[in-house]
C-alpha cells in the first residue's frame, strides 16, 4: 500500500528529473553552463515575490483546466477538449464583464465568473457528453472538434465580429471593474484566481472522495461494466463528469480574462487547455498533484525569460524540457522498469 | 526419477502478507505435479516465481541441479519454463499460427514468413497431439482451443516445464477431459507439468504426485494413489470438509420470480432464448443446467436487467418487473453474482470495502443526500470482511492484490448481505477452494432457508444436484425440462444438456458425458 503510494509519487518525480537532466544535456552541448542555466530560471521562477507571482499567475488556469482534465480521466474518458472549453468560458466572462452594466461587484463578479463556467460545462457536456453517452461517439474526437469551433468563434467574434472594440484591434472591450478579479498581490497579474483554484482543488478531492457522484466516476472508471452491472447509470455519469470537466475548463478561462487579460483577446494564444492534459498526467489525475504540476509549468514559463537574459541559454529550452516531461510521462513504463530494477539491486545488496 | 526442477527456502513477501514462506518444492522429469490449497494459499505466487514473473526474497531455484535466477519470463521460458495463465494474454484479431510465433517470428527480411510459422505450427501442433488450425483467427475459438494455442506458444519457446494454473476453471467437462488427455501425453513424452486446481477429483485422476499449500507453507507432498479427496480437503484446509453439504427439507413458499414466455433472439454474439416459462419460490434453490452457450447466461442476465428481452413477462412477487434496470431491480430486493468476478463483479482498483458498497453506496446509511459517510463504510466493511472471512481481514486492500477466492468472497458478502428475496447466483464457486466451496453453499443455503429465492447457474452439474430443490435444463436456448431434485440423476440431466428430450433410460450417462467431447480428432 505505502510502497504503491510512493511509486505514484516518484514516478512523475523522476519524469521531471530526468527532463531537467536531458535539458542540461542539451545546455552543455549548446556551449552553456548548465547549472547557471537552471539557476537563473530557479531565481526567474522562484526568487522574489515578484517572479513567485508570474509563477502563479501561469499555473492558475493550468491548475483550472488541468483538474478538469483529470476528473474526466478519472471518469475513463478522454477530455482533450479543455482550450475550447476554456475560451467558452472566456467569451462568456468577457461578455458578462462589459456589456453588463449597474451591477454592484458582488453580483457582477460572481455572475461573470458563473457565465465563464457555465459555457465551459455545457460545451463539454451537451455535445460531446451527450454523444458519447448515447451513441458511443469517441469524446476525443467530439472534444477536439468543438474546440476548433470554439477557438475559431472567438477569433471571429472579435475579429470583426460583434464583440469587437471599436479599433483596428481584434479584442473586445475591456471587462468594467465590478467584474474584474482583484489582483491578490498588489502590483502583479496575479489575481485572487489562485484562491478559486486551490479551493476548485478540495472541490474535486471532496467529489471524488465523499460524495456519491464522487464513487460512480470512480467506479465507473475503472471498470464500466462492473460500475453498470452494479446499477450505476453510466450514460448519466458520462454526461455529467464531462459538464464538471467543461466547467473547470470554462472557470480557467473566466478567471484568466477576468483576472489577468481583463478582455478577450487573442494575439497570444497560450494553449492553456492542451497544457492542462499534460498537467493533468503529470499530476496522475490526483488534485494535489494537479495543482504541483501547474506550478511546475508555471516555473517554467516564468523562469525562461530569466534563463535567457542571465545565462544566455535560449528561452526555447523550457520547450524542450517541456517536451521531455511529456515524453517521460508517455514512457512511464521505462521508469516504473528503471524504478524496480534499482530497488532489485539495493535489495540485493 | 530425476529431478528437473527443485525449489529451496522459497519465500515470497508482500506489503502484509508472506504469500510465500520457506517453500521446498521438486518436479521431476515427465511428472505431472499437482499443487492444491486454500485461496490465497500462495500457489499463483510460487509458479509465477518459478517462471520469472516475480522475483523471490529469499531461497534458490535449481534447474537440472543448476542454480538460477530469473530477471523476467523471458529469461524463464529461455531455461525452458512456460506458464499458462488462468486468464489467457493472446491476441484475438491475430491467427493461432501469428499468435504462436508472436516475438520470436520467423522472418523473411522484414516481414513474418508466414508460410514457415504456418508449417512450424503444424509440426509442433502433430508432436504434441494439439490439433489446431494454423489459420484460424483466436478470437473465434472456444476457451478450450484459446488454452491449447498457449500451450503451443510454450512449446514453441522451447518450454519442457509447463505451469498451468488453474487451467480447468473456465472449461467445459469435456474440454478439461480433452486437457488430461493431452498432458497425460505430454508428461509420457517427457514434459514435466506443473497443475494448479481446486478440483479434488481432477487431481485424483491427472496428477502423479500431489503437494498441498497452506498460509504460504507446503505442508504435504504424496503421491497421488495413496490419498483421497477427504484427506487432501483435511490437509488444505486444516480441518475436516463437507464435500457436499446437508440440504435440509425444502419447503417452498410463494413464487417470487415467475417468468413467462420469455424470448430473445441471437445477437451481439449472444445466444437465443425462446420461450422460456418457470417459477423460483420462497425458499427454494432453483438450479439451471446447462452446457456451456445454451443459454443460461442470457436468461440470467436478461433476470438481472441486463439484457432486453424481445417478448415475454418476468414478475417478481407478482410485480411485472420486465425490462427494469438492475438499479430498479436492486431495489425490489434481487442480487446478482455475476460469473466474471473481475470484468463484472468488481472494481480490481477499488478497495475491499468500496467494492462491498458498490451497490448501495448510494443510499442509507452509507449516505445521506449526496455524501458519503466514509466511516460508516468503513465500519460494514470490517464487520463484513469477517462474518465473510475474506483474507487478508483488511477493508482498505486494493481489491486486485486478493487471491481469487478472496475476490469471490466479496462479491458474496456483498450480495447476500443485502438480504435479497431473489438472489441469482452465476457460477458462485468458479475458482474456489473446496473450503470456499462449502461457505458458498452454506450461505446459499442459509438464504433459501431464510425464506429467500435463489436461482443458480453453473457449469457443474455436481453442484446443482447437490443445492438444488429443482432443476431446469437449458439446451439451445429453451428450457427443455424441469426436474425435481429427487427424480435428477446425473445421467438424466446431463442427457437432458446435450439435447435428449425423452427421459434417459438408465446406464445412459456416459453416452451423455462424453456427447460433444470429441471435438479435436486423434492425429
Ligand atoms: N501483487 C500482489 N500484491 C499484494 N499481495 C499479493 C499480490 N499477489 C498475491 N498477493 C497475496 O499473496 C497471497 C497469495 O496469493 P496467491 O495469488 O498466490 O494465492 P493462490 O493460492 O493462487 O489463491 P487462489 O486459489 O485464490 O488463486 C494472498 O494473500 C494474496 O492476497
Ligand atoms: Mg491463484
Amino acid at each position: 500500500m505505502t510502497s504503491t503510494r510512493a511509486t505514484a509519487v516518484l514516478v512523475p518525480v523522476l519524469s521531471v528529473l530526468l527532463s531537467f537532466l536531458v535539458g542540461g544535456v542539451i545546455v552543455v552541448i549548446s556551449g552553456h553552463d548548465p547549472l547557471a542555466a537552471y539557476v537563473a530560471l530557479l531565481q526567474g521562477a522562484f526568487g522574489s515575490v515578484f517572479n513567485l507571482a508570474n509563477t502563479l499567475t501561469v499555473a492558475v488556469p493550468l491548475m483550472l483546466a488541468g483538474l478538469g482534465v483529470a476528473f474526466t480521466f478519472r471518469a475513463g474518458l478522454f477530455n482533450i477538449g479543455a482550450e475550447g472549453q476554456y475560451w467558452l468560458g472566456s467569451i462568456a466572462a468577457a461578455w458578462v464583464g462589459y456589456a453588463v452594466h449597474g451591477l454592484p461587484v458582488w453580483v457582477h463578479l460572481p455572475l461573470a465568473l458563473l457565465a465563464g463556467t457555465l459555457a465551459g460545462a455545457l460545451w463539454a457536456a451537451l455535445i460531446p457528453g451527450v454523444l458519447k453517452a448515447w451513441t458511443g461517439a469517441h469524446e476525443v474526437i467530439t472534444t477536439m472538434m468543438m474546440s476548433y469551433i470554439a477557438i475559431n468563434l472567438a477569433r471571429y467574434l472579435i475579429e470583426g465580429g460583434p464583440m469587437m472594440a471599436p479599433g483596428y484591434t481584434p479584442q473586445s472591450p475591456a471587462v468594467l471593474p465590478t467584474a474584474t478579479l482583484p489582483a491578490l498581490v498588489p502590483g502583479t497579474q496575479l489575481s485572487w484566481g489562485l484562491v478559486l483554484a486551490v479551493l476548485a482543488a478540495v472541490a474535486v478531492w471532496f467529489v471524488l472522495y465523499r460524495t456519491t457522484f464522487g464513487f460512480e466516476v470512480r467506479a465507473a472508471g475503472l471498470n464500466g461494466r462492473a460500475a453498470r452491472y452494479a446499477g450505476m447509470n453510466v450514460a448519466r455519469i458520462i454526461v455529467l463528469a464531462m459538464f464538471v470537466s467543461g466547467a473547470l475548463a470554462g472557470l480557467a478561462g473566466a478567471v484568466q480574462t477576468l483576472g489577468v487579460n481583463h478582455r478577450l483577446f487573442d494575439a497570444f494564444n497560450a494553449g492553456y487547455g492542451y497544457t492542462a492534459i499534460v498537467v493533468a498526467l503529470l499530476g496522475k489525475n490526483n488534485p494535489w498533484g494537479v495543482l504541483a504540476a501547474a506550478v511546475l509549468f508555471g516555473a517554467l514559463n516564468a523562469g525562461a525569460s530569466a534563463m535567457q537574459m542571465q545565462a544566455g541559454v535560449p528561452a526555447h529550452l523550457v520547450d524542450v524540457v517541456q517536451g521531455m516531461i511529456i515524453f517521460f510521462i508517455a514512457v512511464d513504463g521505462i521508469i516504473r522498469s528503471v524504478l524496480r530494477r534499482t530497488r532489485k539491486e539495493a535489495a540485493q545488496a | 526419477m530425476d529431478v528437473v526442477l527443485e525449489l529451496k527456502g522459497i519465500t515470497k513477501r508482500f506489503p502484509g502478507v508472506v504469500a510465500n514462506d520457506r517453500v521446498d518444492l521438486d518436479l521431476r522429469r515427465g511428472e505431472i505435479h499437482a499443487v492444491l490449497g486454500e485461496n490465497g494459499a500462495g500457489k499463483s505466487t510460487i509458479m509465477k516465481i518459478v517462471s520469472g514473473l516475480y522475483s523471490p526474497d529469499e531461497g534458490t531455484i535449481l534447474l537440472e541441479g543448476r542454480p538460477v535466477r530469473f530477471a523476467g519470463p523471458r529469461e524463464a521460458i529461455t531455461a525452458g519454463i512456460g506458464m499458462v495463465h488462468q486468464h489467457f494474454m493472446l491476441i484475438p484479431v491475430m491467427t493461432v499460427a501469428e499468435n504462436i510465433v508472436l516475438g520470436r517470428e520467423p522472418a523473411r527480411g522484414l516481414a513474418l514468413d508466414v508460410r514457415r510459422a504456418r508449417e512450424d505450427v503444424r509440426q509442433l501442433s502433430a508432436r504434441y497431439g494439439l490439433e489446431i488450425d494454423p489459420d484460424r483467427l483466436v478470437g473465434e475459438l472456444s476457451v478450450g482451443l484459446q488454452q491449447r494455442v498457449e500451450i503451443l506458444k510454450a512449446f514453441y519457446r522451447g518450454a519442457n516445464i509447463l505451469i498451468l494454473d488453474e487451467p480447468t476453471a473456465m472449461l467445459t467437462p469435456q474440454e478439461a477431459r480433452e486437457l488430461f488427455r493431452i498432458m497425460r501425453e505430454l508428461a509420457r513424452s517427457g514434459v514435466s507439468i506443473f497443475f494448479i486446481s481446486h478440483k479434488l477429483d481432477e487431481v485424483m485422476e491427472v496428477a502423479d504426485r500431489v503437494s498441498v499449500m497452506r498460509q504460504g507453507r507446503r505442508v504435504a507432498t504424496l503421491p497421488a494413489a495413496e490419498t483421497s479427496p477427504e484427506q487432501l480437503a483435511e490437509l488444505m484446509v486444516g480441518r475436516s470438509v463437507l464435500l457436499r453439504v446437508e440440504r435440509g427439507e425444502h419447503r417452498p413458499g410463494e413464487p417470487v420470480l415467475a417468468v413467462e414466455g420469455l424470448g430473445r433472439a441471437a445477437r451481439g454474439g449472444r445466444a437465443a432464448l425462446a420461450d422460456i416459462s418457470f417459477e423460483v419460490r420462497a425458499g427454494e434453490i432453483f438450479g439451471l443446467a446447462g452446457v456451456e452457450g445454451n443459454g443460461q447466461q442470457e436468461l440470467v442476465e436478461v433476470l438481472a436487467g441486463l439484457l432486453k428481452p424481445d417478448r415475454g413477462t418476468v414478475r417478481l412477487g407478482g410485480v411485472d418487473v420486465t425490462g427494469r434496470s438492475p438499479r430498479q431491480l436492486f431495489e425490489m430486493g434481487v442480487a446478482y453474482i455475476p460469473p466474471d468476478r473481475q470484468a463484472e463483479g468488481l472494481v480490481l482498483d477499488l478497495t475491499v470495502a468500496e467494492n462491498l458498497a458498490l451497490k448501495d453506496y448510494y443510499r442509507a446509511p452509507l449516505a445521506r443526500r449526496g455524501l458519503i459517510d466514509v466511516k460508516r463504510l468503513a465500519e460494514r466493511a470490517r464487520a463484513l470482511v469477517v462474518e465473510y472471512d475474506v483474507r487478508p481481514a483488511n477493508p482498505a486492500a486494493v481489491a486486485r492484490t486478493l487471491s481469487g477466492g478472496n475476490q469471490q468472497k466479496v462479491i458474496l458478502g456483498r450480495e447476500v448481505s443485502s438480504s435479497p428475496r431473489l438472489l441469482i447466483a452465476a457460477q458462485p464457486t468458479r475458482g474456489l477452494d473446496v473450503g470456499a466451496i462449502e461457505f458458498v453453499h452454506r450461505r446459499l443455503l442459509a438464504l433459501r432457508d431464510s425464506g429467500a429465492a435463489v436461482l443458480l447457474s453453473s457449469l457443474e452439474l455436481d453442484e446443482i444436484l447437490s443445492l438444488a430443490d429443482r432443476i431446469g435444463v437449458m439446451y439451445k436456448g429453451r428450457l427443455v425440462a424441469v426436474l425435481d431434485a429427487d427424480e435428477a440423476t446425473r445421467e438424466r440431466v446431463g442427457l437432458l444438456m446435450t439435447g435428449a428430450t425423452a427421459a434417459a433410460p438408465a446406464g445412459a450417462g456416459t453416452a451423455a458425458a462424453g456427447a460433444g467431447a470429441e471435438e479435436v480428432r486423434r492425429p
